[in-house]
């Protein structure tokens, strides 16, 4: 922990500005992810765990805007940056992989295309020597023939496929950080066993980080090694992946944990969250989550502060789980 | 749908407050969202008044030759006649004044506009429903014919027809009918095929509701949105295309000068520097088709579900 | 691909016979050539001798037939007017037309689709706002009427461009075109222009349409998020995939550019096929009106099957005649 990070996210706060009125989609979120290490960040969908992910590589359209706080890359604060300072750390420091990898890849362009291109961004080389490294990418993420699969268009390949090709373009410039942004959610379970693995196994080889942005709390213990839990915008609860999940502090963690299937004994009717997500546009001061907590109080209605209650563990709220 | 995340939600408030003050309410609001579109319709709103009363506020019949004066022909905007008039937008070859021919002019670009629109949309209404209720060889019948016509500029359909059948005001309605509704057949068959898909229309015919029921309670009424779309800027192109055919000579007669008529007629004066006889009923013109187009614009993203943020 | 080719050329064939049947009766219900064509003063047995000269005493399935045969082997008859064949007639006449189009269409296409791209990425800005009221101004002035307000300005006013006629014409290939001369492209600049307005304007509706939707999709911010370069994302990830139905537009609006050319080409007195049509028409020279709409409806059928092969070519999610089951 002595070593400087190489991502640090301070106080992130990125809102939307509407017609209709603010949305505040990433609220106060901090967390850092050391060289090498597994961040998984879980979320019910509108929790903001994707836009934190797209606040670090820069790619919150208008009408969003990173509004405060810091997010440090290896010494140097990407929200300071020109577009061409950002553009400079994308796909070549940071690459992302998205969560519908039928969407991901441009349909009407050949693979090879979209590899080289990504190879060329960042390197001045020959097409020729790119295209060696394009064929690298594919034969790492287990791409059988692959001088015959960077001819084809994407149409001519499986989902599972799709996203061993996206992954391979993540990996194509050997990054520091990759941010995975529920890359195996839109698969078959058998295939996101095998991604899972093939992604973990990769990292750990080439000393990626890896922030792996999920709802699915399953997926992270597995993987993971620390853990941050979002809630309507705002960091809840976070920490090594065993004690937060062995141990949460939080009711919203705690909830989550509860409500995945296998952690209960069979027969036993599965635990619910009560209520639905709030609309993050409505959202006044206070804790989010009162209104479905159990251990609701008036002091809720002020908005809680980050407390570190444990060493390593961060907690957003008035009443901690013993 | 990652990305949407944020903003997802956003409109799903957005639009679940609105939810609460009725239908109506709201598409007057979302219509109203645009300053364009409500200069557009004011606009429109002054147009077909004017048109309508064209008899009443025209300085004088343009058709009533006595009314006439061969002295004043072809006077510039603002000139003082002889006899003392002044024709505040000039006057044509034949003295009549080209305010008062504009104002008639629209009452018969408008009047022919709308009537083969309102033909055309019963007609079009009739088939597209009738392809997507039957299905079968009756879908693929109307919708081979629909696709072959509309593979085809409507101008020369119309041109074509029209040196069949003549000029004349009825003969220009048919014309204008038979080219637009294919239109309306291929927007109802779509958006009703996708009505008919859905499990209440399956679930209606389980109940063994009549097919009439079916089709005006259900089929009808879905297919609505994307019609009043269409219709709108329709009446647009027939509109403009009416002038088009007019000015072409195979349009109306004399006798009934639509715009695009007086517009023709003044253009063997334009080369001579009297521009008045066809500027004004061209922006005349003009001013309708992008009144109806704003309107039009408006109203496709109002209506469309798809654009709706 | 042949299978698909042979279908499409069988499809086609129908269509013009079809076409020509409709038109044929169509067009023989026009007047009565003979009244325009023989002295008023000509007695009944000149009318008679005239009528039979141009074989309009036979019953009309019989004219439709021996027109028919005649169509097979290229002679659609000759003009009333003329007495030349109508189908050289038109021919010699369509160059010109094709000229005023294509022109038309590059320019259209010139302007249209970059600013269709900048009113898609720009939505809101001023930029965006001003070219979509522009479009919308462009969508609601009738051809004709620009064509007159051009010829108001640049002719009566300025005294810049020639009103009408097409100018000096120089060959290339056997075939006179305007635009390599000066006073050519100063007789091409107002028609061609008064023609593109129109398609112009759908050109930046329908590329500010494709932009808008694109920008949102995945794969653009992923082409993003490798960190290429705006022009890059924009010029090769947007573009080509907005072309697909812009080049399927584009490829079927050159027929109704040559359709339009008909208002164009009489206000602009350009010797082309539309003016011919319309003096036809006003002539009742009727071989010339069949032979002009055949030979248009074949010009359209080409022209369709060339925009397929294009969309296939761009697309690769299309295959003709399911070539791509092998995957």
């Amino acid at each position: 922990m002595s070593a400087a990070p190489l991502l640090e996210v301070d106080g992130l706060r990125m809102h939307f500005f509407t017609k209709a009125g603010v949305v505040k989609a990433v609220d106060d979120v901090s967390f850092r992810v050391d060289r090498g290490q597994i961040l998984g960040l879980v979320g019910e969908s509108g929790s903001g765990k994707s836009m934190t992910g797209y606040s670090i590589l820069g790619l919150v359209d208008p009408p969003g805007r990173i509004v405060e706080g810091r997010i440090v890359f290896d010494g140097t604060d990407l929200t300071r940056l020109d577009p061409a300072g950002w553009r400079a750390i994308r796909g070549n420091r940071i690459a992302m992989i998205f969560q519908d990898p039928m969407m991901t890849l441009n349909p009407v362009l050949r693979i090879d295309t979209q590899i080289v291109e990504a190879v060329l961004a960042h390197a001045d080389v020959s097409r020729e020597s790119a295209l060696a490294r394009a064929r690298e990418a594919l034969v790492r993420v287990g791409i059988a023939s692959p001088d015959e699969r960077l001819r084809a268009y994407p149409h001519q390949f499986s989902g599972g496929m799709r996203q061993r090709v996206a992954i391979a373009i993540a990996l194509v410039n050997g990054p520091d950080l990759i941010i995975a942004d529920e890359p195996t959610t839109a698969l078959d379970v058998t295939i996101q066993g095998q991604i899972l693995f093939e992604m973990q196994k990769l990292c750990r080889e080439s000393g990626t980080a890896l922030v792996w942005i999920t709802h699915d709390l399953s997926v992270i213990a597995g993987l993971a090694d620390e853990v941050c839990v979002m809630y309507a915008g705002r960091l809840v609860e976070s920490g090594p992946v065993a004690d937060v999940l062995e141990r949460p502090l939080h009711p919203y963690s705690r909830g989550l944990i509860d409500s995945v299937p296998s952690r209960n004994e069979r027969g036993r009717p599965l635990h619910q969250i009560p209520g639905m997500t709030p609309s993050l546009l409505s959202l006044g001061p206070g804790c989010p989550f009162r209104e479905r907590c159990d251990s609701a109080n008036g002091a809720c209605r002020e908005s809680p502060a980050i407390t570190e209650p444990q060493p390593g563990r961060r907690l957003r709220c008035y009443h901690p789980a013993a | 749908m990652a990305d949407a995340e944020g903003t997802g939600t956003a409109a799903a408030a957005a639009t679940g407050g609105a939810a609460a003050i009725g239908p109506w309410a709201r598409f007057r609001a979302e219509f109203a969202e645009s300053r364009l579109a409500m200069v557009g319709l004011a606009l429109l709103a002054a147009i077909v008044v004017l048109g309508l009363l064209a008899p009443v506020i025209s300085p004088q019949n343009p058709y009533d030759l006595a009314q006439l004066d061969v002295m004043d022909s072809k006077l510039a905007p603002g000139e003082e006649s002889a006899t003392g008039k002044t024709y505040w937008l000039g006057t044509d070859d034949q003295g009549r004044d080209m305010l008062s021919g504009i104002l008639y002019g629209l009452r018969i670009s408008l009047g022919v506009g709308i009537t083969s629109t309102v033909f055309a949309l019963a007609i079009g209404l009739f088939f597209g429903l009738l392809a997507a209720y039957f299905g079968g060889w009756t879908d693929t019948l109307v919708m081979r014919v629909v696709d072959i016509q509309l593979s085809f500029p409507a101008i020369l359909i119309a041109l074509v027809l029209l040196a069949v059948l003549g000029q004349g005001v009825g003969k220009i309605v048919v014309a204008l009918v038979t080219v637009q509704w294919a239109y309306y057949a291929r927007t109802v068959r779509s958006a009703a095929l996708v009505e008919r898909q859905k499990e209440y229309v399956e679930a209606a015919r389980v109940l063994a509701l009549g097919r009439a029921r079916i089709v005006f309670r259900h089929l009808l009424p879905n297919c609505l949105p994307p019609l009043i779309v269409v219709a709108t800027v329709q009446v647009a192109h027939a509109i403009a295309l009416e002038a088009t055919l007019s000015f072409l000579g195979l349009g109306l007669p004399i006798t009934e000068p639509s715009l695009g008529l007086l517009i023709s007629n003044g253009f063997q004066y334009l080369l001579s520097g009297k521009y008045w006889i066809s500027f004004y009923p061209g922006i005349a013109l003009l001013l309708t088709i992008m009144s109806i187009n704003l309107v039009a614009d408006q109203l496709r993203d109002v209506l469309n579900p798809r654009l709706r943020r | 691909m042949l299978a698909y080719a042979i279908r499409r050329l069988g499809q086609s064939l129908f269509v013009l016979l079809l076409m020509s049947a409709l038109v044929f009766i169509g067009v023989y219900a026009i007047g009565d050539p003979v009244e325009l064509l023989v002295n008023p003063m000509a007695d009944e047995a000149e009318r008679l001798r005239a009528a039979a000269a141009l074989g309009l005493d036979r019953p009309l399935l019989e004219q439709y037939w021996s027109f028919l045969q005649g169509a097979a082997s290229g002679d659609l008859g000759k003009s009333f007017v003329f007495n030349v064949p109508a189908l050289s007639l038109i021919l010699s006449k369509l160059p010109a037309t094709m000229e005023l189009a294509f022109v038309a269409m590059v320019i259209a296409i010139a302007i249209g689709i970059p600013l269709g791209l900048v009113a898609g990425l720009k939505p809101d800005s001023f930029i965006g706002r001003t070219i979509m009221a522009g479009s919308i101004l462009g969508f609601s002035l009738p051809t004709f009427w620009v064509g007159l307000v051009l010829v108001m300005i640049f002719s009566v006013h300025l005294g810049w461009l020639p009103s009408n006629g097409r100018g000096a014409t120089v060959l290339v290939a056997g075939i006179p075109v305007s635009f390599l001369t000066a006073d050519g492209l100063a007789h091409l600049a107002m028609p061609a222009f008064n023609l593109a307005l129109f398609k112009l304007s759908l050109l930046v509706r329908l590329t500010r349409a494709g932009a808008r939707e694109a920008v949102l999709q995945d794969y653009v911010k992923f082409a993003r998020a490798k960190g290429l370069t705006q022009s890059r994302v924009i010029g090769v990830h947007v573009l080509k995939n907005i072309l697909i139905p812009i080049v399927t537009v584009i490829g079927l609006e050159l027929g109704s550019v040559i359709a339009f050319a008909i208002v164009t080409e009489s206000i602009f007195a350009w010797p082309g096929t539309g003016k011919l049509l319309i003096d036809s028409i006003n002539q009742l020279d009727r071989p010339v009106i069949v032979a002009y709409l055949l030979v248009i409806v074949t010009l359209f059928i080409v022209i369709n099957f060339v925009v397929d092969v294009l969309y296939s070519l761009l697309d690769p999610r299309v295959r003709l005649g399911g070539a791509s089951a092998a995957h």
